[in-house]
């Protein structure tokens, strides 16, 4: 069984029989074993998954399979999940359990789909390195003494390590495709409110959005189609209709057969170090299959950073209020007051850069300070959003970096906030903006991957993922793996 | 760059920080904020504020009843409740 098999080729397995469910989930649920010291999974849900397992081995046998049915997946321990812990890698929900499933989870799971169990995170989602879980940092299966990006890093790492197929991922500014590209995996984050966030813990509610983490485009395009639609428990998901996404998991994924125009945005290359040789390959190689590449500009890209610490900090503090020690949670013992109960709790049970965001939000949002702050950063994201509305007046889809370099080493930014806020500087743009984007690997520095970033227009998931295809047809990065357990 | 009272934000976002944590949590705001400090020397002049990235509004739903009321299952996850009730330290003597 090869465990880096994408989750079509699993189908086609199970589909002739030369594996049932049930021992495809064990095959995984040992390789999670084998490598633990990753420290991937918050928890592995063994039992829940050999009793689905049988289940789609029976529908199997019925022949009335789909393409998730009996296929393990991961869901990043942010989805609500009935009757499994739902951490979101935080000590304040270290022992909460769900009372409902996430719209994603309950869509996977009907789907077929078997969760092997919950994939490490930086808690509540802020970060970009998985340091900041309350269950410890996870290493880059390239290279243990290095990040594996943030904050859905367990997700990438556990796909790069062959621990499962596919996993789910949410991206507020960079979340997926940072780690993504870190540990040299496909990773997509759609169009604003493509996906329900419907049980997904929320960080910063104008920004959130969940995505797949997987070994190709073709493989998030699978899982996207039966994740994403209208869901009328998520007032901010949309009504936008698209066949394509609907019909494209059984349909599957085709090679874009049109030579699209590709922007280059003079901003996002410009103090690029080590990428930059291999994302100039990687447009060359969409030039050689037709695509026409141009010159662009994003003139506000500088205002992304600050804009975004903002905004997300403001609706961090907000959402976070709900961790009261009341509702649900963690509680501090023996509280003297309600005041001291409110306090120890939220101080206990949120870790150091939790507690940065909420401070920083607060500050944004107090008295005296809303107009030159919020209402500001509120404004530079009209602006950011107007470049690329401008940008794809010329352009079919940009191409960027996703990170300004490989992985780093872990313990190198925890001490500077502002340093680490600085490793997302290429993928928040396109989150402010509302947009799709994707990242796939292109190539290796040093033996460390790289990833090569698209954007495109609100809702062009199509082209995006089409383009993908196109470029993994003609290289073979995406098929790169780590010596791992 | 204004002094930041860190004592007032901690009061607002009701945590409590010990001295170190206090130090710490100082320094870090202060270079936050200097870096966001950033967005003032941009121009915003006649920019209309974006709150939703697609410029939605968000959905109004019918008023009908579509959830059950299941306080005991809800309950479950919260640390002290007792007859239906959430428990919390005496508020008024």
């Amino acid at each position: 069984m090869n465990e880096f098999a994408s989750i079509g080729e699993l189908a086609r397995g199970l589909r002739r029989g030369d594996y049932s469910s049930v021992e495809l989930v064990r095959h995984y649920l040992a390789r999670i074993q084998n490598n633990a010291s990753l420290n991937t999974f918050i928890s592995v849900t063994e039992d829940e998954a050999l009793i689905a397992a049988a289940k789609a081995d029976q529908t199997l046998q019925r022949g009335k399979a789909g393409p998730l049915t009996g296929i393990p997946l991961a869901h990043k321990d942010i989805f609500c999940t009935q009757g499994i812990p739902t951490t979101c890698g935080s000590r304040i929900l270290e022992n909460w359990i769900a009372p409902y499933d996430a719209t994603v989870v309950a869509c996977l799971a009907s789907a077929g789909a078997v969760l092997l169990g919950k994939t490490n995170m930086d808690e509540f989602a802020m970060g970009s390195s998985n340091e900041n879980s309350y269950f410890g940092a996870v290493l880059n299966p390239w290279d243990n003494s290095r990040v594996p990006g943030g904050s859905s890093g367990g997700s990438a790492a556990a796909v790069a390590a062959g621990l499962t197929p596919i996993a789910t991922g949410t991206d507020t500014g960079g979340s997926i495709r940072q780690p993504a590209a870190f540990c040299g995996v496909s990773g997509i984050k759609p169009t604003y409110g493509r996906v329900s966030r419907y049980g997904m813990a929320a960080f910063a509610s104008s920004l959130d959005q969940a995505g797949v983490i997987g070994h190709d485009a073709q493989d998030l395009a699978v899982v996207l189609s039966l994740m994403s639609g209208l869901d009328p428990r998520d007032s901010t998901s949309s009504d936008h209709v698209d066949s394509w996404l609907e019909s494209v998991a059984e349909s599957g994924l085709q090679p874009i057969n049109e030579g699209l125009n590709i922007g280059l945005p003079g901003e996002y290359f410009k103090d690029l170090g080590e990428g930059r040789a291999l994302l100039e390959a990687a447009a060359r190689e969409l030039e050689s299959a037709g695509c026409r590449l141009s010159e662009i500009s994003l003139p506000h890209t500088d205002a992304a950073i600050p804009a975004y610490y903002i905004i997300s900090g403001a609706e961090a503090s907000t959402n976070l209020s709900r961790y009261d020690g009341v509702h649900f949670g963690y509680r501090c013992e023996n509280p003297k007051s309600l005041q001291d109960l409110y306090q120890r709790s939220r101080s206990e049970g949120f870790g150091t850069e939790v507690k940065r965001r909420i401070l920083t939000g607060t500050y944004a949002l107090s008295v005296g300070y809303f107009d030159a702050y919020y209402l500001k950063a509120q404004k530079l994201r009209r602006l950011i959003q107007q470049d690329f509305l401008a940008a794809f007046e010329q352009v079919d889809l940009i191409l960027a970096p996703t990170t300004p370099g490989v992985a780093f080493h872990t313990g190198d930014l925890t001490g500077d906030p502002v340093a680490m806020y600085q490793q997302d500087i290429f993928t928040i743009p396109a989150s402010l903006a509302g947009l799709p984007a994707l990242s796939l690997p292109c190539g290796f520095s040093n033996g460390l991957p790289i990833g090569m970033q698209l954007i495109g227009a609100h809702f062009s998931e199509r082209q995006l993922l089409e383009t993908s295809a196109l470029y993994q047809q003609r290289t073979d990065w995406h098929q790169h793996h780590p010596e791992v357990a | 760059m204004a002094n930041i009272d860190i004592n007032h934000l901690c009061r607002l976002a009701q945590l409590a920080l010990n001295d170190a944590e206090h130090e710490a949590v100082r320094g870090d705001l202060e270079r936050i904020i200097a870096m966001v400090d950033q967005m003032q020397a941009m121009n915003t002049d006649h920019v209309e504020p974006l709150a939703h990235p697609l410029d939605a509004s968000q959905r109004l739903r019918r008023d009908e009843v579509t959830e059950v009321v299941d306080r005991e299952r809800y309950q479950l996850g919260a640390p002290a409740t007792q007859d239906g009730l959430y428990l919390v330290p005496r508020v008024v003597e």
